[in-house]
């Protein structure tokens, strides 16, 4: 059966599975290898040396760029890797538009790193489309999108803002690490490239540190490889493996990290202790249309605002099954406080207009059962309130 | 190396010989049960205990204990004060570039590792830094080449594949006269004979693919520095850009570095035989080896290196006959990449110099019958035996 008729459930879990010629081993061997014999002078079996191409790692290629609906795929030894070499195709004197309320460290490679080579961005609330236009300059080169937000959870219509871009020529670029290709396909609403911190679900077990870039249009897939092979930033034969394993089961694991977050998020807005919940979901959040029109789920983070600032700092110390760490998108839930942890480069200005302040709490929710993490965050609020508050535990 | 983690070991480990230092750098044993090798910490996040006092660890690209431990290993072995461990040598190349600025210009040697030259002339040039390629045989052409913006000097030696001398001292002197930053790739000699460090350069960096890991089996790079500021400063970019080896890559270069005295001292030894056989053959024009009497910068090359390291270059007199011994040699590996336990023999005309236009490829002495051969462990007779065979002419 052509693998590009079955639904995407099937292509997650069979990645690798019929690859395999010599063996017929269901799971794709782990190439180990750095270098590749030769056959015979000026005869190559299209591997040469792994930084360029390797067995493993291009299995994990392939399957990602046909999930993603792309022409091809790199992966890279992590999220910011992959940033890194998609950014390494503008130069000095080049201008980018990016999302306002952007993950910390795209923000510090833009501003820390970028910057020293005469690349500037302007943060754009990527939904205002007079005010992508007031921004957009003559050495505009591309436009960065985050959809959803990380952590407020903004959402912005794909499909205007890649069909802006399309009419300046500029390239569209979505970070697509929140939704995944299961629930978002950027490249089919006009994106020309998807970057992927695969760290988070599609890896989904917090164990593999690694980045994907898929790419539309054979010039800028050609120019992808020549970077990605020249700055050598790749994922390894034994990390390709693990994420591919990880990627089998995504379809189960969103599905379950969905239904988790949505539970949890709309017991948080009946909470006494809760100020607000950001999540697409939920009515009243403003972006809940476009976001219902553009993805067929929905992720498993979310944010919320407790009432005072002094409940965090309780509140992380109680939970019990809540890891309190950073990272998101794996099977064990995770709590963050993005104000000093995530989010800690960023100015404090620039935070506060976003709205990501010091009673901002992200909660990357597992796939553990979902009374028993209500229960946890439950015990958890109410302990705080006890230390603040004093009075009874009730 | 560093100071709170080396507490528990009383061993000055500075002062063991290199063989023992290889077996004995301090993180060798876990602490934690006292395993006789480090965990492959496959996490990509640390649980955060207290959100006052974060972990030592918070986020693999961050910091993880495994890489941490090879990092801290390299540090040990180069003498310097701070190591860092990257998807592969050209991660570690292209992200030490990144301490310079648009506008800074930098001296390379002219006969630099191709990948180095693509990035260089490819992707930096882009933003804005410019290259200066000098034979570093000669530091008059060294000294002319400097501007007012000049940055840093890199060099690398013995030079690939013709194994031409650079004067390390010399240049590192002039470099510091200058307040240039000096980066020296040690590829071929690895610590074990070479320690630029000891020697004032500022940056070693490694494809640690090569000797270090030794099996043809890893693809990793390397950098240690000599300061505390240019350690923050490739901490900062390491982080930033993302370009981390994976704890399994760490591992396994951990592991094959442990053996890198055994491997380094039988390869030279056979190294030496194999030069010494080629070179009283009458069929071989040029037999380029650093141990060989009468080889340039041969006097230079003894003052800076305990020895003459595994790489051996001949030309055959022509491309045909090239070819003829590529098709018929048997033992080596007809591959690009060196410095594994199989030997590897590569064919720079058409492999890694293919790049390089004919007449500046001939006036680096890169000519059509040149071959290079790494020397691996099988035995001597067995390699001449092989050798012997493919250069007899019907």
């Amino acid at each position: 059966m052509e693998k590009k008729a079955l639904r995407i459930e099937s292509r997650l879990a069979q990645i690798g599975s019929i690859e395999e010629p010599v063996t017929g081993a269901v799971n794709f061997p782990i190439y180990q290898a750095t270098a590749f014999r030769h056959p015979q002078l000026g005869k190559s079996t299209g591997f040469d040396y792994s930084r360029t191409k390797n067995p493993t790692r291009q299995v994990l290629e392939d399957a990602s760029a046909q999930l993603e609906s792309g022409d091809d795929a790199f992966a890279c030894s992590s999220g910011m890797a992959a940033l890194q070499t998609v950014f390494a195709l503008f130069g000095q004197g080049d201008h980018l538009i990016v999302s306002l309320d952007l993950y910390g460290g795209t923000y510090r490679l833009i501003e820390r790193v970028l910057s020293k080579y005469g690349i500037s961005a302007s943060y754009v609330d990527t939904n205002d489309m007079d005010a992508l236009e007031t921004h957009r300059r003559s050495n505009t080169k591309a436009v960065f999108i985050e959809t959803p937000t990380n952590p407020l959870m903004m959402i912005t219509d794909i499909r205007a803002v890649c069909s802006w871009a399309r009419q300046h020529q500029l390239l569209s670029i979505v970070d697509n690490t929140l939704m995944t290709p299961l629930f978002q396909r950027p490249l089919e609403l006009g994106a020309d490239i998807v970057v992927h911190s695969a760290t988070k679900y599609l890896g989904g077990h917090n164990d593999v540190l690694a980045g994907l870039i898929i790419t539309k249009g054979k010039a800028l897939s050609e120019e992808m490889f020549f970077l990605h092979n020249s700055m050598g930033a790749v994922l390894s034969p034994s990390d390709s493996y693990q994420l591919m394993r990880g990627m089998k089961t995504l379809a189960l694991r969103m599905e379950r990290h969905e239904s988790n977050a949505i539970s949890i998020a709309k017991y948080l807005t009946t909470h006494p202790a809760i100020e607000a919940v950001y999540h697409p979901y939920l009515e009243g959040h403003p972006g809940r249309a476009i976001q219902a029109e553009q993805c067929s789920g929905n992720t498993g983070i979310f944010s919320f605002k407790v009432k005072d600032a002094r409940y965090v700092e309780p509140i992380l110390r109680h939970i019990q099954l809540i890891a309190f760490a950073e990272s998101l998108g794996g099977v064990e839930s995770l709590m963050t406080y993005p104000a000093v942890q995530t989010h800690a480069d960023i100015p404090l200005e620039i935070r506060q207009a976003v709205g990501v302040d010091d009673k901002l709490l992200r909660f990357s929710v597992g796939i553990e059962h979902v009374e028993d993490l209500i229960a946890d965050l439950a015990g958890a609020l109410e302990a705080a309130r006890v230390e603040i508050e004093g009075g009874e535990s009730v | 190396m560093s100071d709170q983690r080396d507490s528990g070991n009383e061993q000055p480990t500075k002062k063991l010989n290199f063989a023992t230092r290889l077996l004995h750098f301090g993180s060798e044993i876990d602490r934690t049960t006292g395993a006789s090798s480090v965990p492959i910490y496959q996490a990509s996040t640390f649980h955060h205990e207290d959100i006052y006092n974060p972990p030592e660890y918070d986020y693999s690209r961050s910091g993880n204990p495994t890489r941490q431990a090879l990092e801290d290993y390299i540090a040990v072995l180069e003498g310097g004060v701070r190591g860092f461990a990257y998807s592969s040598g050209m991660a570690a190349i292209s992200s030490t570039f990144m301490i310079l600025s648009s506008g800074d210009h930098i001296i390379v040697t002219e006969d630099v590792y191709g990948g180095t030259y693509r990035l260089l002339t490819s992707i930096l040039n882009r933003l804005g830094i410019e290259t200066t390629f000098v034979d570093m045989t000669d530091i008059e052409l060294v000294k002319k080449a400097i501007k007012p913006n000049t940055k840093a000097v890199y060099m690398e030696t013995p030079s690939n594949p013709t194994l031409k001398i650079t004067d390390i001292a010399t240049i590192t002197e002039w470099a510091k006269e200058h307040e240039l930053i000096t980066i020296l790739d040690n590829t071929f000699m690895t610590p074990y004979y070479q320690r630029p460090i000891e020697m004032g350069v500022d940056i070693v960096l490694h494809s640690a693919t090569k000797f270090l890991s030794g099996h043809s089996d890893v693809l990793a790079g390397l950098a240690v520095v000599r300061t505390e500021a240019l350690g923050a400063s490739l901490k900062q970019l390491q982080n930033g850009l993302g370009t981390v080896l994976g704890p399994q890559d760490s591992w396994l270069l951990i592991r094959g570095m442990k053996t890198l005295e055994a491997r380094m001292r039988q390869s030279e030894i056979s190294a030496g035989l194999l030069a010494t056989w080629l070179s009283e053959r009458t069929d071989i024009t040029n037999v380029f080896y650093p141990g060989l009497a009468g080889h340039p910068g041969r006097e230079i090359h003894e003052t800076q290196s305990t020895g003459y390291g595994a790489l051996v270059s001949f030309d055959v007199g022509s491309g045909d006959r090239a070819k003829r011994v590529l098709n018929k040699v048997q033992l080596p590996l007809v591959a690009v990449s060196l410095g594994a336990v199989e030997s590897i023999l590569s064919y720079p005309a058409m492999m890694s110099h293919a790049a390089m236009p004919k007449d500046v490829r001939a006036e680096r002495g890169i000519t059509d019958g040149l071959l290079r051969f790494s020397v691996g462990l099988e035995h001597i007779d067995d390699l001449i035996d092989d050798l012997n065979q493919a250069l007899q002419e019907e």
